[in-house]
């Protein structure tokens, strides 16, 4: 019994969608859970019921959109909630695609450092244009802080600009490396059950006892990763649009 | 391809495998940059279409679903205030026109009792009137009865002064003399 806790992370295409240049644009494992992704949150806003007194499905849709819209308006303001759609659809498909990916044989979309840096940037882009778009030059004051005497000035807004420039980077690596961890870690732990189970025999059903134990704990810690981490790029993408709505803050 | 070296590694220790998969370029799957361009194409379609669904349909279905809500439970708490307030004025009203009767009644009661005080003590007055008026009479007939009756005494007296007179002495007094006799004596 070997444990190849990469395995999970592979890209299996399933058949080929076409060319752009020399890409070949195929349809995967990945898009598949894409897919899946969008569409329960899809069946979780669309098919729960329209009732006064909601029912469980209805009381998570409702619950969903008012945990979303109390994040923005608590950290960006009422201002923020035009931006509800994106955080949203953002914090949903995370939230989602996370928990699904902790059942056994499913992919985490998550783990690829492709996919949540495109969210990233798309998060970045978002800031920059709205934050010029809204507020002209006066967007660039979020690199002054007031109250900084003059001399340390240029040093200060040294490190404001380039934490700004790296913040796609901390917003996607953090969640990308909380998933990839996370599995290889439940893998690695589960793998070592089978695999004691599997040579020392007797004694070793005993020994799998404790990694086992560790591999249900992990799973709990797993699944509160999971959310979190979706509610961690939720937000941070408020805060980021919040420089961009009220950049003198 | 990328696959089958994934599992070759996966017979040595877990922590090398990071490192053996940036060797080979493409056996560690986050880093290998030719999946890159169909992940990203496929992230592009599944988020802007559900973007779409969250912005057009889903977030202003459940939005109006909790604003209905909201506007139902605010007509309901309104509409039961305006029901409380109805009734605590249809009390206020009540207890005015109770306090109101209650007030009446008194002045009524008050009312009647000092008429019928007037009424007595006026026939009181009348009927001690009236027996004062007969006790004034009954007086003066007992000053008349008294009077007639004392002078009969007189004359009676006088007779029998003049009988005892004429007895004892055998003379017929004079009828003056007895008069005036009698009249000291009673005076006496």
């Amino acid at each position: 019994m070997k444990i190849d806790p990469i395995h999970q992370f592979n890209i299996e295409p399933l058949f080929t969608l076409g060319h752009i240049g020399n890409h070949t644009i195929a349809f995967t494992n990945s898009s598949l859970f894409m897919l899946i992704a969008v569409l329960l949150i899809a069946l979780l806003m669309l098919a729960s019921g329209r009732d006064l007194v909601p029912g469980r499905l209805q009381s998570v849709a409702e619950i969903s959109y008012e945990f979303v819209a109390t994040t923005i308006r608590s950290t960006a303001g009422s201002e923020g909630m035009k931006f509800f759609p994106l955080i949203f659809s953002l914090f949903m498909f995370l939230c989602v695609s996370n928990l699904v990916g902790v059942i056994p044989y499913t992919f985490t979309i998550a783990s690829h450092l492709i996919v949540t840096a495109a969210l990233a940037l798309l998060v970045f882009f978002t800031v920059l244009i709205y934050g010029i778009y809204k507020n002209g030059l006066k967007f660039f004051s979020i690199f002054v802080p007031h109250g900084v005497p003059v001399y340390i000035l240029p040093l200060v807004m040294f490190i404001e600009i380039l934490s700004f420039f790296l913040r796609p980077v901390s917003h996607s690596v953090r969640l990308f490396a909380n998933m990839l961890a996370g599995h290889i870690a439940l893998k690695v732990f589960a793998g070592f059950v089978a695999m004691l189970g599997f040579s020392l025999g007797a004694l070793g059903w005993f020994g799998g006892v404790l990694p086992l134990a560790l591999t249900v704990a992990l799973y709990a810690l797993e699944l509160l990763v999971a959310f979190l981490q979706a509610y961690v790029f939720a937000i941070l993408t408020c805060i980021y649009l919040n420089d961009a709505i009220h950049p003198g803050h | 391809m990328a696959e089958s070296h994934g599992e070759a590694k996966g017979q040595k220790a877990g922590a090398h495998t990071e490192a053996d998969g940036g060797h080979h370029g493409g056996a560690f799957p986050p880093f290998d940059s030719s999946n890159f361009a169909s992940q990203l194409v496929s992230l592009a379609i599944a988020f802007v279409a559900l973007y779409l669904i969250v912005s057009r349909i889903a977030l202003p279905r459940v939005g109006g679903t909790i604003d209905a809500r909201q506007n139902k439970i605010e007509g309901d708490l309104a509409e039961a205030q305006k029901l409380k307030d109805e009734s605590d004025a249809a009390l206020k009203a009540y207890e005015t026109e109770l306090a109101n009767a209650r007030a009446n009644a008194q002045a009524i009661g008050n009312e009647t009792r000092e008429k019928l005080n007037a009424a007595s003590e006026a026939e009181r007055k009348a009927l001690e009137e009236k027996l004062a008026a007969k006790l004034v009479d009954a007086e003066k007939q007992i000053a008349t009865t008294r009077t007639n009756a004392m002078s009969n005494v007189r004359g009676i007296a006088a007779d029998a002064a003049g009988a005892i007179v004429q007895q004892l002495a055998g003379v017929t007094p004079d009828a003056t003399t007895v008069n005036s006799a009698v009249d000291a004596s009673l005076k006496g």
